[in-house]
């Protein structure tokens, strides 16, 4: 009751306080949704699944590079081209779990192949004369043009991203509780054992694949109406594929919240010490890393693991 | 074509040059429990291995109610009725005793609130109902080992394979497992047991069969097969404890 009423909130503030925030204050709300969003689309398939994909940026430069050519070429709206992305994007994860899960790569194996996939995509793209090569794709200015996904200020961009949020934690939270999540979660316990109580591991993580590889792809082309501009390393590089693993594993794999409160406490990390270290190339990285390691040593479960082993001893006391 | 049971005929499986199963015949007649002993390395539990489709056969084949399972993968030979449970207990050790027992329940339930009603009928059935809603990593052994036998029931199997429910528990305990077969036979459901406490095999089975060496040396009435000198004779020669228990 208390925790719903405190969720309510702060819903309620990150609705209601966005337009009164100095604009920096609201660029950095805006990344902490954005790698809040693609750490709960990582979420369905690490979290829930177990299957630790190091190579999510292949969706995510998919679902930019999509969006945004569909839009360059033909004029077509990234409202539209993003949905066209998204299933391009689900399509090639398909491709490519059917690939790993079928010839049984498991943990560290599958890892390596998803790094491997994004990165031969990144190599691609910057080889490729038609979608830009390495010097990448500019998304035309427009003004403030919402039937094109293109807005004058930052505050519609925080909006449509925080929908996107609630959108991928509503899908989560259905997910878990339906037949899939307990399929998910056996999967990521004991896939053996799994198979034994009757579970189709392979269509579960393929499912998994697809739904995550799409919404993923969402984020891509938010990045690129966002920032105006994408390129191979950007977009199909491995900080992006980081940047939607740390906040799930941080805040919580496997839970809804997790993903989102990971980023509420990651994101001001990296930009506070990028700002605080401004001038020493790599000296606000190596502080992030160290952040990193504290808080994986200590914190193994997550936040929301310690949040709720905390609430468990309290109710134990 | 139902109703006929598990049929294994010229059952073969070499590992490189090992041979750990060799053509090997069992029946399971609906309503049976067999019992399937033998020293330990005999490929008692490879054997279940190959029915439940974990494993390819090298060669032969196992037909259960009439489908062949050769070829097929655990979940779908699960979906046919044919279940199994894991000698080294392997629960999903994240989730709740009720959770890992849902898991068993979808194989068959519609939606999740039936697979709950189902899977909490079953914990109560094995025993387990104070114990419904603790993580299974922290169950004891004894414990586990039921929750194995649920998440097995689970599934509305017809034909239970059960590997070594019993091994590491105590006297008490292994009393209360025979009783918790006794009542799953009472279901309408087959057994195929592997087991090495004998006081257990010879109460339960109907028919006893025995592997050695990957062979089967003796098939037949428990009694009968107990006092078969070339059963006594691979049990000597590997463990004179086992057969003297």
């Amino acid at each position: 009751m208390v925790a719903r009423l405190a969720l309510l909130l702060v819903a309620a503030a990150l609705v209601a306080l966005p337009p009164l925030l100095p604009k920096y204050a609201l660029e950095v709300l805006i990344s902490i949704m954005f790698f809040g969003y693609l750490g709960a689309c990582w979420n369905i398939l690490g979290g829930y699944g177990g299957q630790f994909s190091f190579g999510h940026a292949a969706f995510f430069g998919l679902g930019a590079y999509t969006s945004t050519l569909l839009f360059l070429h033909w004029g077509i709206t990234p409202w539209l081209g993003m949905l066209a992305g998204g299933v391009l994007a689900a399509a090639f994860g398909l491709f490519a779990g059917y690939l790993s899960f079928r010839y049984g790569l498991r943990g560290p194996y599958f890892s390596l192949v998803t790094l491997a996939f994004a990165e031969m995509l990144r190599v691609v793209a910057v080889n490729w004369k038609a979608v830009g090569s390495s010097l990448g794709l500019v998304v035309p200015n427009r003004g403030s043009a919402p039937a094109l996904f293109l807005f004058a200020e930052k505050l519609p961009y925080y909006y449509v991203i925080f929908t996107m949020v609630v959108g991928a934690l509503l899908i989560t939270r259905a997910m878990e509780r339906a037949r899939m999540g307990y399929a998910l979660a056996a999967i990521r316990e004991n896939e053996d054992a799994a198979e034994a109580a009757g579970v189709d591991a392979l269509s579960t993580k393929l499912a998994a694949m697809a739904l995550s590889s799409f919404l993923t792809a969402l984020g891509g082309t938010f990045y690129a109406q966002y920032f105006a501009y994408i390129d191979p390393s950007l977009t199909f590089g491995t900080a992006i594929s980081i940047g939607g693993l740390l906040p799930a594993i941080v805040g919580g794999a496997g839970t809804v919240a997790g993903p989102l409160l990971g980023s509420f406490v990651l994101t001001p990390i990296s930009e506070l010490t990028r700002a605080v270290l401004r001038g020493r190339a790599g000296a606000d990285i190596m502080l992030y890393g160290l952040v990193l390691i504290l808080v994986i040593s200590f914190l193994p479960n997550g936040l929301v693991g310690w949040i709720r082993g905390r609430r468990a001893a309290g109710v134990r006391a | 074509m139902t109703a006929t049971g598990l049929e294994v005929r010229g059952l073969t499986k070499r590992f490189g040059g090992l041979v750990a199963v060799s053509r090997f015949n069992l029946t399971v007649a609906p309503g049976e429990i067999v019992g399937l002993i033998g020293p330990n390395g005999a490929g008692k539990t490879t054997v279940f291995h190959l029915v439940a489709g974990f494993y390819p056969p090298t060669e032969g084949s196992i037909i259960f109610e009439g489908t062949s399972l050769v070829g097929l993968k655990p979940h779908a030979i699960c979906r046919l009725g044919l279940a199994r449970t894991f000698q080294l207990v392997q629960p999903f050790a994240g989730l709740t005793t009720l959770e890992n027992v849902m898991v068993g329940a979808f194989n068959r339930a519609p939606d999740v609130a039936e697979a709950r009603r189902r899977a909490a009928e079953i914990v109560e059935f094995v025993g387990l109902g104070p114990r419904r809603d603790v993580p299974a990593r922290h169950l004891t052994l004894p414990d586990r080992k039921r929750l194995e036998v649920a998440r097995g029931l689970a599934t509305e199997p017809r034909l239970l394979l059960l590997d070594e429910v019993m091994s590491g528990l105590n006297p008490t305990e292994i009393e209360a497992i025979i009783g918790l077969i006794r009542r799953i036979h009472a279901r309408g459901v087959s057994l195929l047991i592997i087991e090495h406490v004998m006081r257990a095999i010879l109460a339960l089975s109907h028919r006893l069969v025995v592997l050695h060496h990957g062979e089967k040396i003796a098939d037949g009435p428990p009694a009968s097969v107990a006092r078969d000198p070339v059963v006594i004779e691979a049990y000597l020669g590997e463990s004179g404890e086992a057969a003297a228990r």
